[in-house]
């Protein structure tokens, strides 16, 4: 059973074997700049494990054919290849059935999906959507688009400074005129966890319909869309140690026979004649053409290996790995922490009144520190914190503090430069 | 009055002094420290050359077949490399401008720095610089 957890990846003592997990990533054995690299852009995108990378050449060695219409051998191997991957998408969020797995090209692909099909039939004039103050522009444009075609109006959610959203707020934005609800799980920007389950309840309670950008939470909570009564959850494979090109959007069944397809072409049909045709059933009514059969069957590899170290555990060393490095970042003069809320996963965003984001960057790229930096495409909320952008770190399993006692006394190098 | 290369092959000169790369920045961090600012009333949208990371901000004026330009940056060592850019091609005639090769940039290991990654990278600064140089050597035609 490839869920299982993989007892080599841990010591004797039940703590994670850091260096044993680091060797099935290599990218991170390697020097910039002349120095050991040091990856902490991982909310940007995290690496890949050798699995994901085999998988990958074992499927193009070996297996490649186009999915679901052959009835050769390797058009069938092909084709449970990618299907597999839709169960063990199904079993990471505990969907209640395969057919509400829906491939994309990413968590963007499937918010625009939502927008332009349950969007397009579902909102009319006066209509509200609601947004939270920290959303992506990927979570906030289909929206805009949106509500500019139907003249339907975006509120946005308030937060504290801290990076919180205001549950007692909650109330007076969600009201009877609410048709959406669409919130990130996680900020890519403040690492702050949205009490998601709450505000679903609440848009429930209104009659809306409730979405969920789960692009930067994959990682690292154990979702169950069930649980958290989810009517739409999106997501990226390229955030959960997969293949880029590949997402997955969940939605209810209910919703999903109700909406009319995304896009038009082959695979997504069941009878085409010269005047019309009939669509074929979920999934593949929203998965028109040749998908990415060769990511999306690796993507699975990607979830076995979260599987075979778990969520809870990558969860307490990733947490551990954040305060060490906030612990240390507290004591830097004249920094800034931004995204300071009880309940976070290991991003860290900062600022300094005199060093500019962009300078940072350069220097730590220097001492081989790879963090980013500006708006991390969430313009509003850099808006709302009165900055034009900031310095984020972000932690994965396969970092150490010893990358930490790197990036920071690249940090102090860069303020001995700087000042 | 030097011309644009022969500054080009000075500043060459001087950065090959540099032994550790931190030296080159800290020479750059300091040439953007000493850069005097734009004039308040040229830090307008028109005078952007806009960029995901920094913002800078570059103007110019003609006089007698002679540019002159004005720069800055709200980050420094961007702010730095401007100040180098300013160096090699302000107070130069339109035409030099218009048809020179910046080749110090390669020789003095700031290549990283040309690309678009690198928003508002060097290249897209001389690109400006070139079209004001361009455009006021049409104006004189
Ligand atoms: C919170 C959040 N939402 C959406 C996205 C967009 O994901 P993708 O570019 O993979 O579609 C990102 C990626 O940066 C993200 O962090």
């Amino acid at each position: 059973m490839t869920n299982a957890i993989n007892t080599d990846l841990f010591n004797l003592d039940g703590t994670l074997n850091i260096e044993r997990i680091r060797e099935d990533f290599p990218i991170l054995y390697q020097e910039v700049n002349g120095k050991p690299l040091v990856y902490f852009d991982n909310a940007a995108t995290t690496q890949k494990p050798l699995q994901v990378v085999e998988a990958l050449t074992a499927y193009y060695l070996n297996d490649n054919a186009n999915i679901h219409r052959g009835i050769h051998t390797l058009a069938e191997r092909a084709t449970a290849g990618f299907e597999a991957t839709r169960d063990a998408v199904k079993t990471f969020i505990n969907a209640n059935e395969r057919e509400e797995i829906i491939f994309t090209r990413g968590t963007t692909e499937g918010i625009n999906l939502v927008a332009a099909t349950w969007g397009a039939t579902n909102l009319k004039e006066g209509d509200e959507i609601v947004l939270s103050a920290m959303e992506h522009h990927s979570n906030m444009v289909p929206w805009h688009m949106l509500a500019q075609r139907t003249k339907a109006v975006v509120k946005i959610l308030p937060m504290n400074d801290a990076g919180e959203l205001l549950t007692e707020a909650f109330d007076t934005i969600i009201t009877p005129k609410t048709k959406l609800v669409s919130c990130v799980h996680v900020s890519n920007t403040l690492g702050s966890i949205n009490p998601v389950k709450e505000l679903i309840a609440k848009a429930h309670a209104v009659g809306a319909v409730a979405m969920i950008d789960g692009a930067q939470a994959v990682s690292h909570l154990d979702i169950d869309v069930q649980d958290l009564n989810a009517d739409f959850y999106a997501f990226s494979a390229h955030k959960l140690y997969g293949p880029t090109g590949v997402g997955v959007l969940y939605g209810k069944r209910a919703l999903l026979e109700a909406m009319p397809p995304y896009q038009g072409g082959g695979e997504m049909i069941s009878d085409v004649s010269y005047e019309s045709c009939t669509y074929n059933e979920l999934p593949y009514k929203f998965e028109a053409g040749t998908p990415n059969i060769a990511d999306v069957v690796a993507f699975k590899a990607a979830i076995d290996y979260v599987h075979s170290i778990g969520k809870p555990t990558i969860r307490a060393y990733e947490h551990e790995l954040l305060d060490y490095a906030v612990s240390k970042l507290k004591d830097i003069e004249g920094i800034r922490l931004i995204g300071t809320a009880k309940n976070k996963v290991s991003v860290q965003s900062f600022v300094f009144s005199d060093i500019h984001h962009q300078d940072l960057a350069i220097i730590l790229d220097k001492e081989g520190v790879a963090i980013r930096t500006g708006h991390h495409c969430t313009q509003p909320l850099m808006g709302r914190l009165g900055l034009t952008g900031t310095s984020r770190a972000s932690f994965a399993f396969y970092n150490t503090k010893e990358e930490i006692d790197q990036f920071i006394a690249a940090i102090y190098k860069a303020i001995k430069l700087f000042r | 009055m030097a011309t644009i290369n022969e500054i080009q092959d000075q500043i060459i000169d001087d950065f090959n002094l540099f032994d550790e790369w931190d030296e080159k920045y800290a020479y750059i961090i300091d040439l953007g420290k000493k850069l005097q600012g734009i004039d308040p009333k040229y830090k307008i949208e028109e005078n952007i050359i806009k960029g995901c990371q920094s913002l800078v901000w570059m103007t110019s004026n003609y006089q007698d077949g002679i540019v002159h330009y004005q720069g800055e940056s709200d980050a420094i060592i961007v702010k730095g490399l401007v100040a180098l850019l300013l160096k090699v091609l302000s107070d130069q005639p339109a035409e030099d401008i218009a048809k020179s090769d910046m080749y110090f940039i390669d020789k003095i290991g700031m290549q990283q720095h040309l690309s678009m990654t690198r928003s508002n990278g060097l290249a897209s600064m001389v690109k400006q610089m070139k079209m004001h140089a361009l455009a006021y050597q049409s104006t004189q035609a």
